[in-house]
């Protein structure tokens, strides 16, 4: 069992996805499947994006052992009001600025739900938003 | 098909990352929403865009992507082409449109 935790900021997209890039070279040293990291790097990259556009500030937690990748993302934010709304295909609350550099284009959560295995999204506004990314290494 | 010929074989500039000139190409994509380059393009592939920050060399290294191709004359940002030397993964400039571009670079793949 392995366990990291990388910090993430609300706001600065010059480090949004350094945590998914930490991650990738973690599953690699592990020699985890190449098709099961392509998953879990672009599931995590989308949801640690998510934390950078919306929230203050936020966690990644990733825990590793021999049957699951468990990737939790913890912010301190404005929380998302409908999750439902949220998981649709082209729904975005995201700045104008933010959708200028090409994000914000409502495909976020649905990228995270096709990459992973199991997604849990809790989430209480004016507080924060939880996010749960399971992966199994088994087929 | 390395980057290398593809940037001599389209006339492309090559504006940072000539460390990865060598890369294998396996195919393109054009966007300029990141979300959809992260959930659709291939490994190996070349990424025809406009935008010109940072990002997308987070989302190219991510990908595996084999090189960025930078349409109508738009030059990469310095923190991009900074990043673009690290990961070793060329940004190449045209002053042609992506869809000129990206019909050529189809072209190109199609007929190796």
């Amino acid at each position: 069992m392995m366990h990291f935790e990388f910090p993430i900021e609300g706001g600065n997209f010059l480090k949004a996805g350094s945590a998914s890039s930490q991650l990738k070279k973690i599953l690699k040293q592990l020699n985890v499947d190449p098709r099961i990291i392509k998953r879990v790097v672009v599931a995590a990259y989308e949801a640690e994006v998510n934390v950078v556009a919306h929230a203050y500030r936020g966690i990644i937690m990733i825990d590793i052992d021999t049957s699951r990748i468990c990737i939790q993302l913890v912010d301190e934010g404005p929380g998302i009001p409908d999750i439902g709304r949220a998981m649709q295909m082209g729904f975005s609350t995201a700045s104008p600025e933010v959708r200028e550099m090409g994000f914000g284009a409502g495909m976020g959560l649905p990228n995270i739900k096709s990459n992973s295995d199991e997604l849990s999204i809790t989430s209480e506004v004016g507080k924060g938003t939880t996010v749960k990314i399971t992966n199994y290494l088994e087929q | 098909m390395k980057v290398e010929e593809i940037a001599a074989k389209l006339n492309l500039k090559i504006l940072s990352g000539s460390n990865g000139l060598q890369n294998e190409v396996s195919g393109g994509y054009t966007s300029d929403l990141l979300s959809d380059v992260m959930g659709h393009a291939g490994a190996g592939a070349v990424w025809i865009t406009l935008q010109t920050h940072k990002n997308v060399m987070a989302v190219s290294s991510l990908k595996d992507l084999a090189a960025v191709i930078l349409v109508k004359g738009f030059e990469p940002e310095p923190d991009m082409a900074a990043q673009s030397n690290e990961e070793a993964i060329p940004v190449l400039g045209t002053t042609e449109e992506a869809f000129t571009i990206s019909g050529k670079l189809f072209n190109l793949l199609e007929l190796k």
